[in-house]
């Protein structure tokens, strides 16, 4: 699981990737895990860390974060043979 | 150091420019009240999902239609369309301010009946009337709206046999350049067989015809349709004078008039493009004041059976959001525990739907399913919303017509309706169904009893 090279996210949460040229809206929440992506943590290590730094239940976190790496895989954010379910 | 709030993550593509059959956010705050009473209050009292009716919008809905008409023309009279809304406290609300009541079935006759409308007061309409509920409409002094000429004969043999006398309409369909027609209900107008049907009528001497009636749509998006309808009614009731030197007493021009609700496949906000009240009131008015009929001699009373632009608004739908799941093309589906089994107008509205808990500024297109095993149960096929997480409840509006009598009972029993008065207490007017509720109507044969489940 990567992230693309050069994604760039502003602090209100703006993202933009270069290489395809679109761009997308997401919250607090997302900006945390693409922030966590780009230092190159793994889906684990990221659970771990947003545990610490929100509060909510794990279940919901795993249940979320799940989604949203699916989102960044389909719009191409996440390397796609990295993604998760990429076959 | 304290914890962040979660927020749900979310990603959304900017498509700058481009059309969103999602359409755009509507709601601006969370709806956290109704009538000043909290939302979550209800819903841990009574559970979810829940309907709620709000008497002081029922009052300010009527009084404002009668308002309108009644400063218009000098006799009008409302009979409460029961088959919109037949719970009692309803109806009784309506008949408080002044309503009769306008029935057609005799479930609904005898639900007027246990609400104190006097016999008299009572308009029955539909195309089924046994003889037994003729009979006693009749010996109850009931207006008869005749539909066809099966009930107009069976009518009058009853009236033979039983040396009776009844007062009756006859209901009258027509083209007002509105499609399609309603021309399965009553006699029509410009093929004939409407005047056939007053010729028959005015041929028995135990029937006395009354009024006319016609009813010409529903969600009715032209005032001007009424006008025509309320012409053609007049043409023939002057052509009734004319001939038979027999005056009609009143024109029923049934219902139909809009909701404030949207249209499945409008464009705008059905509140942007319906006839307000006022244009209801002066399209029929209008035309029976200018009209020759109306000009000569006394005028007739005006009876009104409008029941989904005076309910609708008054009613929510309190519900939760059970789970959130995303959909094999990438689009977020959020499943409620509320269907189309207890929002039947859903098939044909986009109805507004309201978190009732504050949210962030992000919002996100959804398809809003309901809880059963079934494909068809969409709430809303399209919708832009905020970031609902499970347990999150919600408020849907503009529910207060037919769905608490087209609701189904099937895989789910119906819930609790509660009433906020004017003084805004909550009172429970009617109770959540229970298995026992369903299998007290249950029989199993007597060869089955001992079967068990293996």
């Amino acid at each position: 699981m990567k992230i693309s090279q050069n994604i760039a996210i502003s602090e209100n949460g703006f993202l933009f990737n270069p290489a395809t040229g679109d761009s997308f809206s997401t919250n607090d929440t997302g900006k945390e895990i693409v922030r966590l992506l780009q230092e190159g943590k793994n889906q684990a290590q990221i659970l771990d860390a947003m545990e610490g730094l929100f509060a909510t239940d794990r279940a919901s976190l795993e249940k979320d974060l799940a989604d949203f790496l699916y989102m960044l895989g389909n719009y191409r954010i996440l390397d796609a043979n990295t993604a998760p379910g990429s076959l | 150091m304290s914890k962040r709030t979660y927020e749900r993550p979310y990603l959304r593509k900017l498509n700058a420019g481009l059309g969103n059959k999602f359409g755009t956010r509507h709601s601006q705050l969370p709806v956290t009240e109704i009538d000043g009473v909290p939302v979550a209050s209800i819903m841990d009292e009574y559970g979810s999902p829940c309907f709620v009716l709000s008497e002081q919008t029922i009052r300010q809905t009527y009084r404002n239609a009668v308002r309108a008409f009644g400063t218009r023309y000098p006799k009008v009279q409302m009979a409460w369309s029961y088959k919109t809304n037949y719970l009692n406290a309803v109806c009784r609300i309506f008949h408080e301010e002044g309503s009769w009541a306008e029935v057609v079935s005799i479930f609904e006759y005898r639900k007027a009946l246990g609400n104190g409308v006097p016999g008299h007061q009572i308009l029955f309409n539909g195309p089924d009337k046994s003889a037994d509920d003729l009979r006693f409409a009749v010996q109850n002094g009931s207006l008869i709206h005749i539909d066809h000429l099966d009930e107009l004969y069976q009518l009058s043999e009853i009236l033979a046999t039983e040396d009776l006398k009844a007062r009756v309409a006859l209901r009258i369909n027509m083209d007002t350049g509105v499609y399609p027609l309603w021309d399965r209900f009553g006699f029509n107008y410009e093929n004939g067989s409407a005047w056939t049907a007053v010729t028959k009528v005015m041929a028995q001497s135990r029937m006395q015809l009354a009024g006319l009636h016609c009813h010409i749509g529903t969600y009715m998006l032209s005032s001007q349709a009424y006008a025509v309808a309320a012409n053609k009614l007049c043409d023939l009731a002057l052509e009734i004078r004319n001939q038979y030197q027999h005056r009609i007493e009143y024109l029923d021009l049934g219902g139909g008039f809009a909701s404030g609700n949207t249209l499945k496949g409008s464009y705008l906000q059905g509140s942007d493009v319906i006839p307000t009240m006022d244009d209801y009131a002066e399209a029929i008015s209008g035309a029976i004041l200018q009209h020759p009929f109306g000009m000569s001699g006394e005028l007739p009373t005006l009876f009104l059976e409008s029941g989904r632009a005076l309910i609708d608004d008054a009613g929510y739908l309190l519900g939760t959001v059970l789970a959130l799941k995303r959909l094999g093309d990438g689009r977020r589906a959020t499943i409620m525990d509320f269907g189309v089994n207890l929002l039947f107008t859903s098939f044909w509205y986009e109805h507004r739907i309201s978190p009732a808990q504050d949210y962030s500024s992000h919002h996100e297109d959804m398809v809003l399913y309901g809880p059963l095993c079934m494909n068809i149960d969409v709430v809303r096929e399209n919708v832009s919303l905020p970031l609902l997480q499970k347990g999150d409840r919600v408020v849907v509006h503009r529910v207060g017509a037919y769905n608490m009598t087209q609701w189904m009972q099937f895989i789910q029993m119906r819930p609790n309706v509660v009433l906020i008065d004017t003084r805004g207490v909550v009172h429970l007017i009617r109770r959540r169904e229970d298995v026992q509720t369903l299998n007290n109507q249950e029989l199993v044969p007597e060869y089955l009893e001992a079967v068990k489940g293996s």
